[in-house]
């Protein structure tokens, strides 16, 4: 009981809601929400959640670097996600190769990102936030390379969203098609790694995941309208992002464990009501071909 | 190089499909050469031959993902491009993720224009409007809404039939689309594309290892056997002797009821469609 009074509790929470940088940390949260939200879902249909997790760690890796050599940390984690990123979509599609690889880069950058944080004699908070993540890492100048950042993604995305959908789910089609699959796989890897080095400062390299896969994952059990999902999507990211910095401001607990947390409950909720929806209505109606046939039989020659 | 269109005898409309003097290698190895082939609106040819013979590089020369070594190719009369509207294609039937967030009705958008760049929120109420008259001509009405991932092979290559059709195209490119259906919708696949360039003038360009499915549509085959080919009806290609000369090698054809049965190829063309367990209509196997 001690411990659950520990972290539910809200002495103080509207306090530190009026603060600058709790206020910051919610903007930013709000613009990684929508980030997040409407790339989950492609990433979950392009099998990305280990390559995800690999740009992440190689975020952390670099911005352990940062640390060390005494430059931003945010730009130290853009490069390693950007370059992880890149490596990792130029690999295609073929998901055996591409996860031994990634296995091989993520173990390497996580050991070489924990020796330098170790050879790092700041403050810990700042190492710790790295991989946990921390609001207060969020200050003004974040925010700005944050929003310009978020521009960026979008716009590339409001380009290349309909290929880049098509070369997702339609692979094979897409390529007969003339669509650059390898090409939109690399600006995608790249639009990841952009999007991942934002999130890491704020919920953590480790839980990465939460924010990235989790809400299309989730929406993916509910709908199979690629718009419905990425909709979804934008809202179970907001609401776990939002939700877990509310509920951590009264304990004073990282927000990792309540974003990661809140971020879990709704895909369990999704997958029992997607469970029920396809027990009560059959999403596919057995069809039989024969009726049509017979139905245009004069066609036949 | 030297060839001008001079030499093509006049025609009221373009051939859907021509290539001349087209050649394929790979360094040393020849995959074809010298073909020449004119494939005119709403004619149906079947590409046959053995694996590695080159089947599917000739329709990636066609989609414009492969360039010629040495030759002529043109689509509707003008030079091969990728992304063309002039093509369609029909994949083999492969199976998705039951998860994957993609409806039916996504897929056949795709055909229309998911390669174009853009949210494609402009013109969604006539994307609508194609794409259902697409699935209804199709008869996929009913699990339009439904998962990709959570159909049937039949109903996934009708959709896929309507795919390819929903942006109306001069010529439709199939590999290997009836490859691992049950006869019922081997059938009734290949009638929606029969029907099609017979209603529409749609040339069919039709890749396979088993003629019989389609031998009645056949108009044309063209047969690919290791660096040599024959083009000619059924008749004239699918002989003992013609194909004894193709492989090299004692090759017997049979006529058995309506279909061929080839004996002695290293192949299995002409071999009974094979008849996967799944949605089997008993009714319908009827032959």
């Amino acid at each position: 009981m001690d411990v659950l009074s520990r972290l539910v509790q809200f002495d103080g929470t509207r306090l530190l809601l009026e603060q600058q940088f709790v206020q910051s940390a919610l903007i930013a949260s709000a613009v990684l929400g929508v980030l997040a939200g409407l790339l989950a879902p492609i990433i979950v249909a392009r099998g990305m959640a280990f390559a995800v997790h690999g740009t992440a760690e190689l975020a952390f890796t670099g911005g352990a670097a940062a640390l060390l050599l005494g430059f931003s940390v945010a730009l130290g984690a853009v490069l390693g996600s950007v370059l992880a990123g890149l490596a990792f979509g130029l690999l295609g599609l073929r998901q055996r190769e591409r996860d031994s690889v990634i296995g091989v880069v993520l173990a390497s950058g996580l050991g070489l990102g924990a020796l330098m944080l170790s050879l790092y004699d700041g403050r810990s908070a700042n190492k710790f936030g790295l991989l946990i993540g921390s609001i207060v890492s969020v200050d003004s100048t974040n925010l700005v390379v944050l929003c310009a950042t978020a521009l960026l993604v979008l716009g590339v995305l409001a380009v290349i969203y309909r290929p880049l959908l098509f070369a997702s789910t339609d692979p094979e089609v897409a390529a007969a098609r003339g669509v650059p699959v390898l090409l939109l796989g690399a600006v995608f890897a790249v639009l990841v790694g952009l999007t991942t080095a934002l999130a890491v400062p704020v919920v953590g390299a480790v839980l990465v995941l939460a924010v990235m896969i989790t809400p299309g994952a989730a929406a993916a059990q509910v709908t199979a309208d690629p718009v419905r999902a990425t909709l979804l999507s934008v809202l179970f990211a907001e609401v776990s992002l939002i939700g877990g910095i509310v509920l951590s401001l009264g304990p004073g607990l990282p927000i990792s464990g309540y974003v990661t947390t809140i971020a879990f409950l709704i895909y369990v909720g999704c997958r029992v009501v997607g469970h029920r929806r396809r027990h009560h209505r059959p999403s596919t109606v057995p069809a039989a071909p024969a009726d049509h046939l017979a139905g245009r039989g004069s066609l036949s020659p | 190089m030297t060839r001008l269109d001079l030499d093509a005898p006049p025609r009221t409309r373009a051939a859907a499909v021509s290539l001349r003097g087209a050649r394929m290698a790979y360094g040393s190895r020849v995959l074809w050469d010298g073909l020449d082939l004119e494939v005119e609106p709403g004619e149906f040819v079947a590409v046959l031959g053995p694996n590695g013979a080159g089947k599917s590089t000739l329709l990636k020369v066609l989609l414009g993902l492969t360039p010629l070594s040495g030759g002529e190719v043109r689509v509707a009369g003008r030079p091969v491009r990728r992304g063309s509207s002039d093509l369609g294609f029909i994949p083999q039937q492969t199976s998705s993720d039951p998860q994957l967030t993609l409806r039916g009705r996504d897929l056949v958008a795709f055909g229309l224009d998911g390669h174009r760049l853009g949210l494609g929120v402009r013109g969604r109420r006539e994307r609508r409007r194609l794409v259902d008259e697409a699935l209804a001509q199709v008869g996929a009405e009913a699990y339009a809404d439904a998962a990709v991932g959570r159909l049937s092979g039949g109903e996934l290559q009708r959709l896929r039939v309507a795919q390819a059709l929903v942006g109306d195209p001069t010529v439709l490119m199939c590999d290997e689309p009836l490859l691992s259906l049950d006869l019922a919708n081997q059938r009734l696949v290949s009638h929606l594309i029969d029907e099609r360039r017979r209603v529409a003038g749609t040339a069919v360009l039709f890749v396979t290892h088993e003629i019989n499915p389609v031998l009645p549509m056949v108009d044309r085959v063209v047969y690919l056997v290791d660096g040599r080919f024959r083009i000619g009806t059924p008749d004239e290609v699918m002989t003992s002797a013609v194909l004894s000369e193709l492989f090299g090698t004692d090759v017997e054809v049979l006529r058995v009821r309506d279909r061929l049965v080839v004996v002695g190829a290293d192949h299995d063309d002409a071999r009974g469609p094979r008849d996967h367990a799944h949605h089997v209509h008993p009714g319908h196997q009827g032959h």
